[in-house]
Order: C-alpha cells, then structure tokens, then sequence
C-alpha cells in the first residue's frame, strides 16, 4: 500500500482529522499552561486519566468519557494545591500523579483486558479512532479553540498577573479552574493521537518552539497552534509511512519526536535572535553594584569613604550594605538615611 | 414619610478604611489602621522597609483581606464594590513575568478590561487609551517589545501606564518612582498632575517623593504597621523623624549616637 493509498482509508482518514484537530486545540490550551509556568500539569493530568481510561474499559462503558469526568476531577485538585502554595503541594501532586497511573494499570489487570488495550491509550493508535471518538474530540477541540482565543485577553491577564487581574475585578479563580478543566479536555482529546503519557509534550513542546521567535503572546498563541498542527499531522504521517514497512510504530512517540526536531531546527535561529536582542537591550537605569567596603561606617560618605555614589535627583546617594544613603542636614546635623 | 437625603446613597468617599487589621501568614501586619482618603486628594503613603505601606495598598485593593475592621470602596463594602473600573493599581515593581512572551502593547492593554465585554476585540477607544498610557510614561517607542526584554525601570512604567489605560478614578500606585530614571519621574508627575487636576484620586507609596512632592496633598506614615503620622505633607527630615531614622544608626556625628537596643525590630532594611 503506498502512502497515498493509506490516507484513502477511513481509520487513517479519521486519524488524520483527529491529528489536526488536537495539533491545533492542546499548543491553544498549553500556551495558558506554560504562561502560568504549569508545565508539567498536563504530564499529571495525564497519568491521573490512565485510571479513567482502565475504569471505562473495566466497566465496558466509555473510556472517553470516563477519561474527562476523572481527568477534570485530577486538574481541579491539581489546580486547587497550587492556588494553596503549600509547600507540600509538590509531593502531594507526585502522588496523585503516580497514583494515578498506577490505579489505571492496576484496574487494567484486575478487568483482565489485557496490557495492550490500555497501550492504545498511553501512546496512542492510529487503528483505533471510531467514528464515535471522532465526532467527541471534534467537538471538544473546537470548543478549546474557540475559548483560548476568545477569551484570551482574559485568560492572558490572569496567568499574567493574577493580582493585577483581580484588582481588575476578574474572576481569577474561575478562569484558573477553567484552564485547568480546559487542560483536562485536551488530554482527553490527545490520549488517541498522542497518548497519555505524552499529550503534555504535544502542549508544550509547541510553545517551546515558538517562543523563541516571538515577543507577543498572541503571536506565541497563534504559533504554537501552527507548529502543534505541523507536528501532529507530520508525526502521524511519518508513523502511518514507517508502518508500510512493517515497523510498529505509534503515533504518540513520533509526533513527539517531530515536535522535538522542530525545536532544535528553531534553536539556532531563536539564539541568533536573542543575541541581536541583547545587544539592543538598554543598560539598566540604576546599578546599585558596591564595592565590598568595612561593614560599620562612622564616616561622611564622599568622594573619598569608598562607597558608591549614585547621583539621585537633587542629591547624591552612598550605596551601602545593599542599600543606598542619602545625606541631609537636619537639626541634629548631617546624617543619612536608607532608601 | 420623608425621603431623608443621604443616608441610603453611597457616600462616595473614594477609600474608607476604619479600624483595619491585616495579618499575613497568621502574622498581625497591620493594626488598627484607620484611613480616610476624600475625592480629588493625593495621598502620599510613606514610612521604612517593611512599615506595612504594600501590605496596606493592597489591602485597599481587596488583594489581603481584613482580619478585623471595615473597608470601603465609593461608599461600599469591599464585598459589594463591583465598579473595579473605577480603581487603577500599580503593583510594587516586581520583575517577574509570565512563562511565555508578552509584549508591552499586551501588558498595557490588560488595563482596559474593566471596560470590554467578553469576546469583543478592542475598540478604537481602548487603543487610543492604550496608546495615550504609553506615552505618558515614554515607552510609545517601545509598544512591540517583549517586556522581558525591558530594564527594571521600563517595566515599572509599563505596570503605570497599564493603570492609567484604564482611566480610573482612584490610583493606588505602589513606589512607581522606585528604579525610575529623573527625567521619567518628571514625566510621571506630569501625568499624575493632569489626572489630579482631573479630579482622580492618587494614593502613592513612595520611599521619597522627588518631583512628586509638589502634588502631594496629605502625607500618612506608617511605622511598624502602625499609622505614624497622618497630616499635611512633610518635608523630608520630618518624614525621617516620623518614621525611618527611628532605626538608623549610620549617623556619623558622634553627637547623636543611637543605642541599638532602642532599635524596633521590624525596621528592617533591605
Ligand atoms: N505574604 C506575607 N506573609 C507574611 N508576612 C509578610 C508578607 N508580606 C509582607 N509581610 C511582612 O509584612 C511587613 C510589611 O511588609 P510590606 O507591607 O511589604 O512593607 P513595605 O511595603 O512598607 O516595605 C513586613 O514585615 C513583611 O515582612
Ligand atoms: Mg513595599
Ligand atoms: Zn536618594
Ligand atoms: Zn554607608
Ligand atoms: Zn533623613
């Protein structure tokens, strides 16, 4: 079968629909996860569907929709420790992450359905897409599309500067949740192309590519959506061509792959781009570097004392200890102050 | 019955705070702070590193919640105040940005969504707003740079200019001036003059008000979390004798020698 052949046939076709739709919807909803500096959410949201994935297949239900109710249940507690701070957070959603993964094995086993069903689902499958799937994540990845553009100047204030956001009157933690819930969903609508275990890549390896071009986040935004769909369709194409030869090759594995070139065929010109930027970049408006002098000062600061003098408006500042002195002559005589 | 004037109708008092306690990490901040601010005042908030000046601003803004006392806004409760259009707030200068670029343009138009609907683009006010807060603090050249890329004192007035984009009413900006060249200063204070004059209603930290000073109508100093002093504006040795040289013992006329036991712990310096 050559390779023209092999996108005349319905499950490549549908495969081939899928790829486009998650290449362009999981960049969308990772350009927000990486703003908020999340990166890895998407890798534990991952893990914690495995188990929804094995919970739908056990119970001969959907593991599609099993998949979403149990990955926005895990994003909502991903997203509920961080907005806390704690500083056990981190463990607390390592284990949520390996239990996660974990759980759905187990389950797998103990539903006897066998280790590469769930496969299909950790990395991916181009056989797999029913016509069914296909119509949900159809649906699904037009809804994040719609959202992450539509309401990115919301959701760019947020993740920006969640202070600012809500001093403007936003909703932050609804729109925090709603990116939680929006990363979910295209976890679940990755988990046939790419797969669980590698959708966050598809999130954010896009992103990664063009941010090293870029200086807007709209441009970020729209950049990655085109290099996730690049990479997708190139990956699934490069895995449905590798299989003609009678390799077994997923998809998940090889679009990540392709994405990753991507990124290094980009690093070169982004590093040449960072250098001219550098050289543009205006020197800082104060410097406050001192000289390592004797900690205790009973002196005058002047020309003399070693200090750093740093004309400040209408006087001169010392910079001492980290911080800079300005001499006034008040009543008591000359003294200085921090500021 | 009488309709009886006034009492049901919002006061309209820009900033009304009484009896306000903040605690921070279960760690009491703020004590008892009582802070009246009229419309068309300007207000300069002053007092040492770590006074609680940042802590109180963002108190105003609704960002810390009182642990006792009663905040209001234009004359409602902070839980009833909705008009956040109303409110412009610089943040102290921090330096941290998101994970992904963002260019100046972006930053500043983020101030005009109090006044978007959802899902609508930006009108041509908005970007003449945008466009007018730009030049204000200089930086109109810079409009389609990375704020990344900006220097410290850049960045500051890109955070300025995103609340004055907004046009609001009440300014509460946190040391806008802290890292800001001289010349820019005098630009600021232009801007704020004109929004003063204007009728807005400025409360600014400031460590040293520089070419603000001549605007400023009212000083509050906090000390320790405390209000110090709360009264006409100081010159800057009274400031001093209100609130920083408390801790100071760089003084090298040996006349005033300052015991270090005397010194109030939280005056610490940075
Ligand atoms: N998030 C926080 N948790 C606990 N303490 C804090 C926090 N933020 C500030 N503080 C403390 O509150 C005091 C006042 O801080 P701040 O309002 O930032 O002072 P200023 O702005 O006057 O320099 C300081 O002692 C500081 O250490
Ligand atoms: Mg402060
Ligand atoms: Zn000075
Ligand atoms: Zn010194
Ligand atoms: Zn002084």
């Amino acid at each position: 079968m050559t390779l023209l052949e092999l996108f005349s046939v319905p499950f490549m076709q549908r495969a081939l629909i899928a790829a486009f739709l998650v290449g362009i919807a999981a960049p969308a909803v990772g350009t927000y996860i990486v703003q908020r500096r999340l990166a890895l959410m998407g890798d534990g949201i991952g893990h914690v569907a495995v188990t929804g994935v094995a919970i739908g297949l056990w119970t001969q239900t959907s593991p599609t929709w099993a998949a979403v109710i149990v990955a926005i249940a895990g994003a909502v507690v991903i997203e509920i420790v961080r907005e806390r701070g704690h500083a056990e957070g981190d463990v607390a959603l390592a284990m949520l992450f390996y239990g996660g993964l974990a759980g759905g094995v187990f389950v797998t086993g103990l539903a006897g359905t066998g280790a590469s069903r769930l496969q299909e689902f950790l990395f991916g499958s181009i056989l797999t897409i029913s016509v069914d799937d296909l119509l949900v994540t159809m649906a699904l990845a037009v809804v994040l599309i719609v959202i992450c553009v539509g309401l990115s100047p919301q959701l760019f204030a947020v993740s920006q500067d969640a202070d600012y956001a809500k001093v403007a009157g936003l909703p932050v933690r609804f729109y925090s949740i709603l990116v939680a819930v929006l990363a979910a969903l295209s976890v679940v609508i990755a988990m046939r192309t790419v797969g669980l275990l590698l959708v966050s890549a598809l999130m954010v390896v896009p992103v990664a590519i063009v941010q090293q071009l870029t200086r807007s986040f709209r441009m970020t935004l729209l950049g990655a959506m085109g290099a996730g769909l690049a990479a997708s369709v190139g990956g699934l194409v490069l895995a449905a061509a590798l299989s003609r030869t009678g390799a077994n090759v997923q998809p998940g594995p090889s679009i990540v792959l392709v994405a990753l070139a991507g990124f290094f065929l980009v690093w070169p010109i982004g590093a040449w781009l960072r250098r001219r930027r550098a050289l543009v970049a205006p020197f800082p408006e104060t410097a406050p570097v001192e000289k390592p002098v004797d900690e205790a000062h009973p002196h005058h600061h002047g020309e003399k004392c070693g200090h750093v003098a740093v004309e400040h408006g209408d006087h001169v500042d010392y910079i001492h200890d980290g911080h800079r002195h300005a001499a006034h002559v008040g009543a008591e005589g000359e003294h200085y102050d921090e500021h | 019955m009488k309709p009886n004037g006034n009492s049901t109708v919002p006061s309209d008092v820009p900033v009304q705070l009484l009896h306000g306690d903040v605690a921070l990490s279960g760690r009491p901040v703020l004590r008892e702070v009582d802070l009246t601010v009229e419309r068309g005042e300007f207000v300069a908030l002053m007092g040492a590193n770590g006074s609680g000046k940042s802590t109180l601003v963002r108190t105003l803004v609704g960002l810390n919640p009182l642990s006792a006392g009663r905040l209001e806004l234009f004359g409602r409760p902070l839980a009833g105040f909705h008009d956040w259009s109303r409110v412009g707030y610089v943040p102290q200068r921090s330096t941290a940005t998101g994970g992904v670029p963002a260019s100046v343009w972006e930053v500043v138009a983020s101030g005009r969504l109090t006044h978007r609907k959802l899902l609508r683009p930006l009108r041509s006010a908005d970007r003449a707003a945008i466009r007018a807060a730009l030049e204000v603090v200089g930086m109109d050249a810079y409009a389609h740079r990375g704020v990344a890329q900006l220097s410290g004192g850049q960045h500051q007035r890109v955070l300025i200019a995103r609340a004055l984009a907004g046009r609001p009413e009440l300014l509460l900006l946190d040391e806008p001036t802290a890292g800001v060249d001289l010349p820019n200063q005098h630009a600021l204070a232009g801007a704020l003059g004109r929004l003063k004059e204007a009728g807005a209603t400025i409360v600014l930290v400031a460590h040293e008000l520089g070419p603000l000073a001549p605007l400023v109508d009212r000083a509050v100093v906090m000390r320790d979390g405390r209000k110090a002093y709360d009264g006409p504006p100081l010159s800057d040795a009274d400031v001093h004798a209100q609130g920083f040289d408390a801790g100071h013992v760089h003084c090298d006329d040996a006349s005033t020698p300052e015991p270090n036991a005397a010194v109030p712990t939280p005056l610490k310096e940075l």
